[in-house]
């Protein structure tokens, strides 16, 4: 535990060493924010649902950019054998690294509590709950996307491929519940279950299930598990 | 103790290293020394626990890789092979997350630091970020950082290649300090890199070991030949030729002449000396000796020919 924070805390510190966090947060901040802002003006909505339907869209790019360079950049450097040859798990650093991507993108959610401020002063019956749960959903997401995201990063030492696996991969869960249609009946509820939107949804309605929580948990934790698997694979290499 | 026992391991179909045994002593330098491709990162590798075996095992004392592995690295300092270092981070930071990854407290960190300053000469660079230090600089962060939990043993991969020839010595020093304390296991593909720094060498060639022992052991046990360089006058090429029949153990190398005089070296077992046959061959002659320069095999032609044969250049 103790090794993971110390990943954990070096890995967060790296990001915003460099400029990459600030950018990062600034670009999501701006785009979230014109859609936010749009769709507020434009049809007078007084609730958060423009924004919960815009941040998973958001996510699909910008969670692969920030995890891309995590163990990928580790390969490419060469400082994964200083790394894996410390006394520490490889699941302490995958955990510690999946950790610190993943704060990134919660801070980048903090930010769009703004619009939220906003909301209370000038919106009329606004639902705090389905805010709350919106928001709930939208971390867990962006849990799995990180984990997805990490995931990619352990398959290969270029960032830019890492990046585009992780696309592929988030756009395969996004897109699932869309293909219900081709999907025979014996198989579509399996399906409808595996699709993230289907738990988001839910939650952005307000009801949260430990069905849902239950997935988003395990999701989660197959990928880190894929991802300790395939870093501790080199020793074979 | 290190003792790698029967060590194989492959990548795929290629056989980098196999069936390796030796032993190291603590208080020893030893030089892993092997051409390009011979195996000795590689082996480096699966000492430090990146790699598994294919077979065979690494010991450190009574434990052993295969199942003590985060015991046996709690013991290690490493330098990789082309000293990988993060970057982007502050030198005392990357210093302080080594130490914490170690267990170290503040106080015991703090001690530790000013050694690692002391011995590796960072002062100037401490609270500078490692990318923007020198090559020379980079090499002692990344001994610093394998020294940091002052490791009993040090496994550095090529630790001076590409410095120049002042930081070879500078490293070399420190190592060689080092080296009073420690087990220390430094690779080169370069005899005299590392040949004035080390107690004892093994040598691979193609994943196996070829010889292992002190540069004196080492010569002593080659079978090389000794080589006479002589300038002479007055004698014609026929007569040196000769010279053969009269002298049996003696080859002719090589024979130049010019119109002063004649360049011949001669070669013999490297356990004979027939210095003085020649010379009375000579004055028989009434030939004039110019000059007479014996050399024989050294190190370097041990290391040369230990490692030429069967080199297929595969790096
Ligand atoms: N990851 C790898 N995958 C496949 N083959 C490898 C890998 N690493 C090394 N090899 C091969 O294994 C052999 C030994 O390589 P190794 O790096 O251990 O040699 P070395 O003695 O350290 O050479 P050098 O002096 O160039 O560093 C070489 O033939 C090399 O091509
Ligand atoms: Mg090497």
């Amino acid at each position: 535990m103790r090794n993971t924070f110390v990943i954990f805390q070096k890995e967060l510190k790296s990001f915003f060493n460099s400029p990459m966090a600030y950018i990062f947060l600034v670009i999501f901040a701006l785009v979230t924010g014109y859609f936010f802002t749009n769709t507020f003006f434009l049809y007078n909505q007084s609730d958060m649902r423009a924004l919960f339907s815009i941040v998973p869209l958001v996510y699909l790019f910008f969670i692969p950019a920030v995890t891309m360079g995590l163990i990928a950049k580790e390969k490419s450097v060469g400082t994964i054998e200083t790394i894996s040859t410390l006394p520490i798990q490889d699941r302490d650093v995958v955990l510690g690294k999946f950790l610190a991507g993943y704060s990134l993108i919660i801070i980048g959610l903090l930010v769009t509590v703004i619009h939220y401020i906003t909301l209370t002063f000038v919106g009329t019956n606004v639902d705090h709950g389905a805010v709350l749960s919106g928001y709930f959903g939208l971390v867990l997401l962006g849990g799995v996307y990180s984990s997805v995201g990490v995931f990619s990063s352990s398959l290969t030492e270029n960032s830019v491929v890492a990046f585009i696996i992780g696309v592929f991969i988030v756009l395969v869960f996004f897109l699932l519940d869309k293909t219900l249609i081709f999907v025979p009946d014996a198989l579509a509820g399996f399906v409808q279950y595996l699709s993230v939107d289907f738990h988001l949804s839910n939650m952005s309605r307000g009801v949260i299930d430990t069905r849902n929580l239950v997935y988003f948990g395990s999701v989660i934790g197959f990928f880190l598990f894929l991802t300790t698997r395939v870093v501790e694979s080199r020793k074979w290499g | 103790m290190i003792k790698v026992d029967n060590l194989s391991k492959s990548y795929g179909s290629i056989e980098a290293v196999k069936s390796l045994s030796f032993e190291i002593n603590d208080g020893e330098i030893v030089g892993f020394l092997g051409a390009n491709g011979a195996g000795k990162s590689t082996t480096l590798k699966v000492m430090t626990g990146f790699l598994r075996p294919t077979s065979g095992n690494v010991y450190v004392d009574d434990l052993n890789i295969l199942d003590h592995e985060r015991e046996i690295q709690k013991r290690i300092g490493y330098l990789p092979e082309l000293n990988p270092l993060y970057v982007d981070m502050k030198v005392f930071d990357l210093l302080k997350f080594h130490a914490t990854i170690r267990g170290m407290t503040d106080k015991q960190f703090k001690t530790a630091l000013e050694r690692v300053v002391h011995d590796c000469g960072l002062s100037g660079v401490i609270h500078r970020t490692v990318g923007d230090c020198s090559k020379g600089f980079k090499q002692r962060i990344g001994l610093a950082v394998a020294m940091i939990h002052d490791p009993e043993i040090l496994i550095l991969d090529e630790p001076v290649t590409g410095l120049d020839p002042n930081q070879i010595v500078e490293i070399r020093q420190l190592i060689k300090q080092l080296g009073k304390e420690k087990l220390v296991i430094m690779s080169s593909h370069i005899l005299q890199e590392i040949q004035a720094t080390v107690d004892k060498i093994i040598i691979i060639n193609n994943g196996e070991l070829v010889a292992e022992g002190s540069s004196e052991e080492l010569i002593a046990s080659a079978q090389g030949l000794a080589q006479l360089t002589l300038e002479i006058q007055d004698a014609d090429e026929n007569a040196i030729q000769e010279m053969k029949a009269f002298i049996p153990s003696l080859s002719i190398h090589t024979l130049e002449s010019s119109e002063k005089s004649s360049f011949v070296t001669l070669e013999y077992a490297n356990t004979s000396d027939p210095r003085k046959e020649i010379f009375d061959y000579a004055v028989k002659n009434q030939w004039s000796i110019l000059e007479m320069s014996q050399s024989k095999t050294n190190l370097e032609d041990v290391f040369r020919s230990l490692t030429q044969k069967g080199d297929q250049g595969n790096a």
